[in-house]
């Protein structure tokens, strides 16, 4: 008995120090916003010998921090192959970083805060969410020009310009080729999304954006659940629709093929599958076969990314149509940006249809083209392999 | 004459019990009795909400679902039996699976093993021996350098992590990619209506396997002796060092297991563990009724908390509720389940 009681107490006390441990990490990250000014002071002295060990290279010697959601993404990974190349082209110093995880804001905010703390010239950052306004106000305080790439920051105009895809248009773009698709046939829908607990601007208007594109009324676009569970669409020869399930999959295969398997549960007849992106989508056909549907026949799967595994699924038939964006040139533009304003330059301006933002621009991906579609060029699947990244 | 004094005292004893006393005697006895009933409350009000929850198609999909956690829950059983704890165990998955992906899959982005492109099979059992390795790790940290495994762990938990993004160059192997036998695991075959995967077939015969080897073996009866008082089992005899090494190198070997059965289950190789398979783990051992404190639980009472955390998710999601209250109901089950434990633990034997 004295035995049990020494060995609980014990644990006990590992765990709380375990637990004391990650507070303090915790709270020496939440400090560091006290420490930059000497730190700030320090990175420079760092700063001016940097050119010196990269040559003439590094004319302008411009210091930019890439902040991504994570670095396991194949998407992030070639915004920062893109970013690289740049750097290494025009001689800027790049530091890479990334949240841990989808929703890791704390992970993000602390990168910022490094940038302030070298006193770098900018930061390319694709926003978590708007936990990461705040830092980045400090940001922008503290003279560095900010970048968001890909994911607009909400509001937009907490960050100086915004890099992206239209992220709207390309789940219009989606929308618009599934009405066309159905010529009329009811639409049974499972939208497969990152959270449905949390408010993301690119899922929002990825799912509000696909819905809009196929004829159906979004109340709120930032609200996914706004949109009424049975109506009909408009598009095209137009018809009666059901939304049977939003399902959260963290925007990964696994989550895919769970979130699809409980929309499947709930109505075995879906023959819409909206994914948030291409992972999600391999996920979510897993579970479709396994249930026994025939991609392309009893289901459509349609999708937002172009990563080059989702377009080459896209020639084997897996997905029916994907939007494709570019997020090599998001973040070699954003590179180039900076190096320029660090160098005296102009700052861009926005490029896209709504003049909020400079739009990279987007392509659908289908070997079944569409009338239908209005949102986007389409192109081949070889097409859009050729292009493709990651 | 003694004898029956002892028994008359025992009967008069019994006598006095309360239907609750009664009640605590009895789960005391049968630890996954806790766990059953909670699963079965939970089924039946999940049919309620909703009565497509108990279609054969959705029963499938839940032991599809419990298929990465449910295995990894067994190697966790062994090390809480013996009062450890594993924190690093999501990592030391991910980190298997991602030795076995990038073994058998060669691609430009990801060549820095100059080994990459092997025959599958090889890379199968290569990624099985890199869980085994994680065993062995924490293994020898906690015994020869007696750190406690609570630290021991957290530590190569970070470890892990950063060793598959520097080994792996944090790159997804996507399904395209993946050798067919790697996804194997991940096939199903019909049995009437249900579908069952060729996974969750191997998680069963585990548990068969270790329920059996907890029982019935020498080193099942040291690994429950050990957790339940290390001095008393050194004092009987049993290199308790010993064991809670092979425990852990044990715990490494299904680690391994469970790296194969995620890249079936899921048909690529993340590089990021999943935030919540640790805990899963843990919780699903807790729920189902084994002691944090070591020496008393049992391997079927886990495979219920794994499935009571699916059912509850999917139940959950099915009911029309979103992932926070999933989250909610998980936590609050884990402390319920550690309350009851403390209580049945108060059973006077």
């Amino acid at each position: 008995m004295i035995n049990r009681l020494t060995r609980g107490r014990s644990f006990t006390a590992v765990a709380v120090a375990g637990v004391a441990a990650i507070t303090l990490a915790a709270c020496s990250s939440g400090s560091s916003d006290e420490a930059a000014e000497p730190a700030a002071d320090e990175a420079a002295v760092v700063e001016e010998e940097a050119p010196a060990e990269d040559g003439e290279a590094a004319a302008s010697g411009a210091a930019v921090t890439l902040i991504t959601k994570d670095s396991t993404n194949p998407f992030f990974v070639a915004m920062q192959e893109g970013a690289k190349e740049t750097a290494a082209a025009v001689g800027v110093d790049l530091v890479i970083g990334s949240g841990k995880e989808e929703g890791d804001d704390a992970g993000q905010i602390e990168l910022i805060e490094n940038a302030i703390a070298q006193g770098q010239d900018g930061i390319l950052i694709t926003p978590m969410s708007v936990n990461v306004n705040d830092a980045i106000k400090k940001a922008r305080d503290a003279g560095l020009y900010v970048i968001a790439l890909d994911t607009p920051t909400d509001p937009p105009d907490v960050v100086d310009i915004t890099f992206a895809t239209d992220n709207c248009l390309a789940g219009q773009a989606i929308g618009e080729w599934t009405a066309g698709k159905l010529n009329g046939e009811k639409a049974v829908i499972a939208e497969l999304v990152i959270f449905n607990d949390r408010v993301v601007s690119v899922d929002y208007c990825r799912a509000n954006g696909f819905l809009e594109g196929m004829g159906i009324e979004v109340p709120t676009l930032e609200d996914m659940t706004s949109p009424a569970a049975t109506g009909s669409y408009t598009t095209g020869a137009g018809g009666d629709y059901e939304i049977v399930c939003l399902e959260a999959t963290g925007a990964n295969e696994a989550g895919g093929r769970t979130g699809m398997e409980t929309c499947l549960s709930k109505n075995p007849d879906i023959n819409v599958v909206y994914t948030i992106n291409e992972p999600t989508a391999f996920g979510a056909a897993e579970a479709l076969k396994a249930a026994g549907k025939t991609i392309g026949q009893d289901v459509f799967i349609v999708s937002v990314d172009g990563g080059l595994a989702g377009v080459e699924a896209v020639k084997a038939g897996d997905i029916q149509a994907t939007s494709q964006q570019y997020p090599l040139r998001m973040a070699a533009l954003g590179v180039e940006a900076i190096n320029t304003i660090a160098g005296g330059g102009a700052a861009p301006e926005n490029t896209s249809a709504n003049g909020q933002f400079f739009d990279t621009g987007v392509t659908l991906c289908t070997d079944d083209p569409m009338d239908t579609v209005t949102a986007a060029p389409q192109e081949s699947a070889q097409y859009c392999i050729d292009n493709a990244w990651g | 004459m003694s004898t029956a004094t002892t028994s008359n005292l025992t009967e008069e004893f019994h006598e006095r019990r309360t239907p609750l006393q009664r009640l605590q005697g009895v789960l005391h006895k049968y630890p996954y009795l806790s766990p059953l009933i909670v699963l079965v409350v939970a089924v039946v009000i999940f049919y309620l909400l909703n009565d497509r929850f108990l279609l054969p198609q959705n029963i499938s999909f839940v032991t599809q679902q419990t298929v990465v956690v449910g295995t990894l829950a067994i190697a966790q059983t062994l090390i809480i039996l013996t009062a450890g704890i594993d924190l690093s165990i999501g990592a030391a998955t991910t980190l298997a699976q991602m030795a076995m992906a990038n073994l058998a899959v060669y691609t430009t982005a990801s060549n820095v093993l100059p080994i990459a492109g092997q025959n599958p099979y090889v890379a199968i059992f290569i990624g099985i021996l890199v869980g085994v390795l994680t065993g062995v790790i924490n293994g020898f940290l906690i015994v020869r350098l007696s750190l406690p495994p609570f630290i021991v762990t957290l530590g190569t938990l970070s470890v892990f992590t950063a060793l598959t993004l520097i080994l792996f160059k944090a790159r997804t192997i996507q399904k395209p990619e993946m050798p067919e036998v790697m996804q194997w695991l991940g096939n199903t075959f019909q049995i009437g209506e249900f579908q069952l995967l060729y996974g969750v077939v191997m998680m069963l015969i585990l548990y068969a396997i270790f329920g059996y080897i907890l029982k019935n073996t020498a080193w099942g009866l040291h690994v429950y002796a050990v957790g339940d008082d290390p001095n008393a089992a050194e004092l009987s005899g049993i290199s308790t060092k010993r064991v809670i090494f092979s425990v852990y190198v044990v715990a490494g070997l299904i680690v391994g297991i469970a790296a194969w059965l995620t890249i079936g289950r899921v048909g690529s190789a993340s590089p990021n563990p999943d935030p919540l398979l640790n805990l899963d783990t843990i919780t699903a051992v807790v729920i189902g009724g084994t002691s944090l404190f070591g020496g008393r639980g049992t391997i079927l009472g886990t495979l219920i908390g794994a499935l009571i955390i699916t059912v509850v998710q999917n139940g959950l999601s099915l009911a029309g509720l979103d992932q926070a209250y999933r989250v909610l109901a998980i936590g609050i089950l884990v402390i319920i389940a550690v309350a009851t434990d403390q209580w049945i633990r108060k059973v006077k034997a």
